[in-house]
């Protein structure tokens, strides 16, 4: 167990992006029951409530990287991580996978392209079939989309499921037979299964016991080497991505507050979020310490707070938070941060 | 010298299946002084959870006690009848659920809850009890708790709700607070909020409490004492940094080989082999032998629950010894 899983390189400067966000947003709005309409028509003030759940987002993962992005619950992260798996479109702004803007590509060329990007799902208990077979689980995309022949197919199915960790003797068996470890290792090996070169992560250690998902983390680390994977790496846990990534993104209700290189956010937060989430996450080495707590509650999406979202809960909050909206800026070479504080120094 | 808050000594809770007998809880035994932490750690069917509901005499059919003693000041439990139980239960011994909706019911209102936990155990006026409902709920950082009291549980966010299951578990002073995954759910800014109350009642009122976790890193931070459990038995016990720096139990090492940490970041993480053993009918000897990277032949044979250290236990016959000595 001496090698070191390391990056191959870390090419994050002059590699292009492989996947491109662009002033992306995402909007989902609860239209109105027919009692609301006909109140609305006899005068009473009723709107349709909209969430916003990702506000203006840019971001761009460049090939052979491990992206973190971390947030707590509603933050958006989910929702940036499907768009950005082609699976969810955005209301407003445009993803570039491998260059080519998603909306503007059909037929063929379209298939070609959203195969290269995957996505992998927390809850290995609902996000594979319950009525098919692991084999069939395995091999249906790579047969339907001609990477793989019928009289191949066999031998294709046990490389992946070998390539996953998973002993081939078991692939006529159904997803309830195996344990959560093993049904991720499934989702896995059938989103590999189409030779993607792209994996979106959402939370997909998150189900699973420490032990487990040690295993699938140093599986992630394994097929990133063999395979020159690009991942997008979505979790609530810090340390998770602190091992994991190259670079590590921050968002807060819908907006990204910060983005840099994993060793430096940690060693140096910038964003008092950040600062705020770092110094509550329970670590290992640090025994019997006190609590203290970040200020209030994560305010509901639906009514976000005007200017900085996070001004009611920051210690430094001035009166130009609540105004005004802090850009995402560069503050050194390869690290962002939206924070009027910024300004100040 | 008064006795400790809790002692449980080798206590078994077995379900008699159709299937065969699951031995959940198997020989568990562990001490928790007054104003005390113990962190219950192990993973998804360890029986860390059995063994919280075993203490409070939850266990419903087909599950039962089978063996052991559960000392609560000193006084056994398993001689108390039913109505002694229950005066106990909510009063002096309390327990927090991972999901604060086992502990409230979604159709009453928040007050209502309250008032009827303090009248179950104290004989106060309404008035009297509604003040203390308010006051907990005060306590563990509900901001406006006046207006909070008419409020049903649905109108909390999550974080809220588990501090009114905690407000609820509060209101008697309890000297026992058996806490399962309080905090597993919620996020880690609130997950904070939480684990500050939770210091501040150890601290203020000499509450004991047992925090059942699966995050090594929780009961780290909080914990005095750390008992682990694989498989229904504790495979190792003592003081926190004691054995979360030099664990005795191969397990225990397993374990904390799992949890990524700042300071081998990228590396690979030292896994377990395989995956936790089912509970029907395990084999006897040592339930980790199938992962231990130390097994032989020995193990099959049942290794004793030892001191190896001053107040350090280990289920093992090959402890890390060596380890501990030199770190």
């Amino acid at each position: 167990m001496s090698e070191t899983l390391e990056a191959p390189a870390m090419r994050t400067t002059e590699a292009p992006p492989i996947v491109e966000a662009r002033g992306v947003s995402r909007r989902f709005a609860k239209t109105l029951d027919f009692a609301a309409k006909l109140a609305r028509r006899l005068g009473v003030k009723v709107r349709e409530e909209v969430v916003h759940a990702v506000d203006g987002v840019d971001l761009a993962i460049r090939r052979g990287e491990v992206v973190g992005l971390v947030g707590e619950s509603g933050c958006g992260k989910s929702t940036l991580g499907r768009m950005i798996a082609g699976i969810l479109p955005p209301s407003d702004g445009v993803i570039l996978s491998h260059g080519r803007d998603l909306r503007s590509l059909d037929g063929p060329e379209a298939r070609r392209v959203k195969l290269a990007t995957q996505m992998i799902f927390q809850d290995p208990y609902a996000s594979l079939n319950p009525r098919l077979k692991v084999e069939e689980i395995v091999g249906e995309a790579p047969l339907v989309h001609g990477l793989a022949r019928r009289s191949e197919l066999a031998a294709y199915v046990d490389e992946q499921l070998r390539r996953a960790g998973l002993d081939p003797a078991l692939k006529k068996r159904y997803p309830h037979q195996f344990s959560g470890g093993q049904r991720q290792r499934i989702g896995i090996a059938r989103a590999l299964a189409v030779q993607p070169d792209f994996l979106v992560c959402d939370e997909a250690v998150a189900a699973l016991d420490v032990s487990i998902q040690a295993q699938i983390l140093n599986l992630f680390m394994k097929l990133r080497k063999e395979l020159d994977l690009t991942y997008l790496f979505i979790s609530h846990d810090l340390g998770v991505v602190e091992h994991l990534s190259d670079r590590v993104v921050i968002m807060y209700l819908g907006r990204v507050v910060e983005e840099a290189p994993a060793e430096e956010v940690f060693r140096s937060p910038n964003h008092p979020y950040t600062q705020a989430l770092l110094a509550e996450v329970p670590r290992i080495d640090a025994r019997k310490r006190s609590f203290a707590g970040v200020q209030g509650e994560i305010p509901s999406p639906l009514n976000p707070p005007s200017g900085c979202h996070f001004h009611p809960r920051c210690p430094h909050a001035m009166e130009r938070c609540k105004l005004e909206r802090p850009a995402l800026k560069a503050i050194a070479p390869g690290r962002r941060s939206a924070c009027h504080l910024n300004d100040l120094a | 010298m008064t006795p400790p808050t809790l002692e449980v000594r080798n206590l078994r809770t077995h379900f008699f299946t159709r299937a065969g007998v699951v031995k959940a809880v198997d020989d568990v035994s562990f001490t928790v002084e007054r104003g005390k932490v113990l962190g219950l750690v192990g993973e998804s069917g360890s029986g860390k959870t059995v063994t919280g509901f075993s203490i409070l005499g939850l266990v419903d059919p087909p599950g039962r006690i089978t063996g052991g003693q559960i000392l609560f000041k000193g006084t056994d439990l398993a001689t108390l009848s039913e109505a002694q139980m229950r005066d106990l239960r909510g009063n002096r011994i309390a327990m927090i659920f991972q999901d604060p909706m086992m502990t409230l019911n979604p159709v009453l209102r928040i007050d209502t809850q309250m008032i009827e936990t303090v009248l179950a155990h104290a004989r106060v006026s309404r008035a009297e009890a509604r003040q203390r409902a308010r006051d907990a709920l005060g306590q563990v950082g509900i901001p406006s708790p006046e207006e909070r009291l008419a409020a049903y549980p649905h109108q909390f966010s999550g974080g809220m709700r588990q501090r009114v299951a905690i407000a609820i578990a509060l209101l008697h002073k309890p000297d026992l607070i058996i806490a399962d995954e309080p905090t597993t759910a919620l996020d880690v800014t609130i997950q904070g909020q939480i684990l500050a109350e939770a210091q501040k009642l150890c601290t203020q009122y000499g509450t004991a409490l047992i925090w059942i976790t699966h995050d090594l890193s929780v009961v780290a931070g909080l914990a005095d004492d750390i008992a682990v459990m694989y498989a229904g038995k504790v495979a190792e016990s003592g003081p926190v940094s004691e054995v979360l720096d030099a664990p005795l139990h191969p397990y225990t090492r397993g374990l904390i080989g799992s949890v990524p940490s700042r300071n081998h970041r990228g590396a690979p993480l030292s896994q377990i082999p395989g995956m936790t053993p089912s509970l029907l009918n395990l084999p006897p000897g040592c339930a980790f032998r199938a992962r231990c990277p130390r097994a032989e032949a020995r193990c099959a044979e049942p290794p004793p629950f030892a001191e190896y250290l001053p107040g350090r236990h280990a289920r093992c016959i090959h402890p890390h010894l060596a380890e501990v000595a030199a770190a």
